[in-house]
C-alpha cells in the first residue's frame, strides 16, 4: 500500500471513529454527575471489611480474582521479555568498564537510595489504609534499587542483584497469591474469600487478606521490574553482536 | 466554572498538548522524554480527579520506567549496524 | 463546554495516538505511540468515575460516610493496568529489539520491504 493511499484510509477511519466518539461522549452522563451504583456498594463492603483504602478493597477483597489475571499478565509479560532478551550464541558479552561519576551526583543518588527503597516498602505496607499498595510499592522499591547505577556504576549494581534470585521472587509473589487465596478455600469458602480477621479499621494488620495479597503483588512487581531493567540494561551496555558473524550470522 | 473544574480543565489541557507533541517528536529517544512529562501530567490530573492512588502508580511507571525502558532499546537499536562501537562505558 | 470535555480529551489522546502508531518510522517510536494510545483509557475511567465535590475513596483520615467518594472501582480498574500495561509495553520493546537484531532496521517500511 502506497503511503498516500495508507494515509487517506487512516484519516477516513479517525474521522468515523472520532464522529462515533463525539456521539458517544454526548449520551454519556455531564462529567461530574451520574450515579454510581458499584461505587456506593463497594464503599460499604469496603468499610464492612474494615480496609480504610477502598481501591484497595476492590483490587485486593472483592476482584481478587480478577487481580490474580492481572498478574499473571504481568508474569507472562516478564517471562516473554526475558526469553527474548537472552544472550544468543552470534552475540558477545563485553563487561563494561567503570565511568567516572560527578561526586555530588554520587552522594545525591547514594542518599536518595536508602528513602526510595523505604518509601517503596512504606507503600507496599500501607495499601490497605493509604493510596498506595503492591502495584505503586513495589515499582517504586524496585526503581530505587537502580540509584545505584547512577550514583556508583554498572557493576555495583550488578553485585547487589543477583538475578536468579529476582527471578525467583517474581514467582514466590505470583505463588504467594494463590496460596492466599487457598487459604479461603481452606477454611471452607471460595477460592481468594477474605475469610481471615479482619482486625481493627485503620491500622496495619486491618482488612484481613489485603495487606497479604498486597504484600504479594509487592513482591511480585518489584522483582518484576528489576529483572525488566536488568535485562535491558543487559542489552544496552554489555551484549554485543560477534563483530565477524553479527551481520550474516543472524540469517 | 468553580475552582475544582478550572483546576481539572487546565490539567486536562497540559495532558492533551503532551500527548500530541509525544506522537509529534518523531526521534524516539526525544520521545521518551516527552512520554515522562506526560506521566508527569497525567499524575497530576489523575491527583485532581481525586484518584491518588492510580496517581502514584502512573508516577512511578509514566515518568521513570517506560522512558528508561525506551531509552535503553534506542540504545540497543542504534548500537546495531555500528560494530566498531567499543566505548561500552555507561 | 465543562460537562464532556474530559471525555473528548480523552478521544483525542486515543486519536492522535493512532495517527502515531500508523505514521511511525520508527517501531521504537511506535510503542511510546501505543502508551499513549493507553493514556486515553485511563482518562476516560477516572471522568467517567469522577463526582463532583467528591473525595478520594481513601477513609483512613476523615469519618466513613461523611462526604460523598468518587467511584473507587473505576479507579481499582485503571490502577491495576497502568503497571501491568508497562509490563506489556517492555514485552513490544523486547520484540523491537529482536527485529532490529534480525533484520538490521527498526522501520517498519523498509521491514515490509525486507518481506517481499
Amino acid at each position: 500500500m502506497s503511503t498516500a493511499l495508507r494515509r487517506w484510509v487512516l484519516a477516513i477511519g479517525a474521522a468515523g471513529l472520532g464522529a462515533l466518539l463525539v456521539g458517544a461522549f454526548a449520551a454519556l452522563p455531564d462529567f461530574g454527575t451520574g450515579a454510581h451504583p458499584y461505587g456506593d456498594r463497594a464503599t460499604s463492603e469496603s468499610l464492612a471489611r474494615h480496609t480504610a483504602n477502598v481501591v484497595s478493597a476492590v483490587n485486593f477483597d472483592q476482584r481478587a480474582f480478577d487481580t490474580l489475571g492481572e498478574e499473571s499478565i504481568l508474569f507472562a509479560a516478564v517471562l516473554g521479555t526475558v526469553v527474548l532478551l537472552r544472550q544468543t550464541r552470534d552475540e558477545d558479552r563485553v563487561p563494561p568498564g567503570s565511568a567516572r561519576v560527578d561526586p555530588w551526583v554520587r552522594r545525591y543518588a547514594l542518599a536518595l537510595l536508602p528513602v526510595a527503597l523505604v518509601t517503596g516498602l512504606y507503600v507496599v505496607a500501607h495499601g490497605q489504609l493509604s493510596p498506595g499498595g503492591g502495584f505503586q510499592g513495589g515499582v517504586i522499591a524496585a526503581t530505587a534499587v537502580h540509584l545505584l547505577y547512577i550514583g556508583a556504576d554498572y557493576r555495583a549494581l550488578e553485585r547487589i542483584r543477583p538475578m536468579g534470585l529476582y527471578e525467583v521472587g517474581d514467582a514466590i509473589g505470583e505463588a504467594g497469591y494463590l496460596l492466599v487465596g487457598v487459604v479461603g478455600l481452606l477454611a471452607g469458602a471460595s477460592f481468594l474469600a477474605n475469610t481471615l480477621p479482619h482486625g481493627t479499621f485503620n491500622t496495619l494488620a486491618s482488612g484481613g487478606t489485603v495487606p497479604l495479597l498486597n504484600a504479594a503483588v509487592g513482591i511480585e512487581v518489584a522483582c518484576a521490574v528489576v529483572v525488566l531493567v536488568s535485562r535491558f540494561l543487559d542489552q544496552a551496555v554489555e551484549i554485543t553482536d560477534d563483530a565477524k558473524s553479527g551481520k550474516d550470522g543472524a540469517r | 466554572m468553580n475552582g475544582d473544574d478550572l483546576l481539572i480543565a487546565v490539567c486536562l489541557t497540559l495532558v492533551a498538548v503532551s500527548a500530541t507533541a509525544a506522537v509529534a517528536v518523531r526521534e524516539p529517544a526525544r520521545q521518551a522524554l516527552v512520554l515522562a512529562v506526560l506521566g508527569l501530567t497525567l499524575a497530576a490530573l489523575f491527583t485532581v480527579l481525586q484518584a491518588p492512588d492510580v496517581a502514584l502508580s502512573q508516577l512511578a511507571v509514566g515518568s521513570v520506567l517506560t522512558p528508561l525502558l525506551i531509552l535503553l532499546s534506542v540504545r540497543k537499536v542504534r548500537r546495531r549496524g555500528r560494530v566498531d562501537d567499543k566505548e561500552a562505558g555507561r | 463546554m465543562m460537562h464532556v470535555l474530559p471525555y473528548l480529551v480523552a478521544g483525542w489522546i486515543f486519536l492522535v495516538g493512532c495517527y502515531g502508531l500508523a505514521t511511525s518510522r520508527h517501531l521504537v517510536h511506535a510503542v511510546g505511540c501505543l502508551s499513549v494510545c493507553q493514556a486515553a483509557t485511563y482518562v476516560l475511567l477516572l471522568a467517567v468515575g469522577y463526582r463532583t465535590g467528591g473525595t478520594a475513596p481513601v477513609n483512613s483520615d476523615m469519618a466513613p460516610r461523611s462526604r460523598p467518594l468518587v467511584d473507587p472501582v473505576v479507579q481499582a480498574l485503571a490502577l491495576t493496568d497502568v503497571v501491568v500495561g508497562a509490563t506489556v509495553t517492555a514485552l513490544l520493546l523486547a520484540l523491537v529489539i529482536q527485529v532490529a537484531k534480525r533484520h538490521g532496521t527498526a522501520d517498519p517500511d523498509e521491514l515490509s520491504e525486507l518481506r517481499g
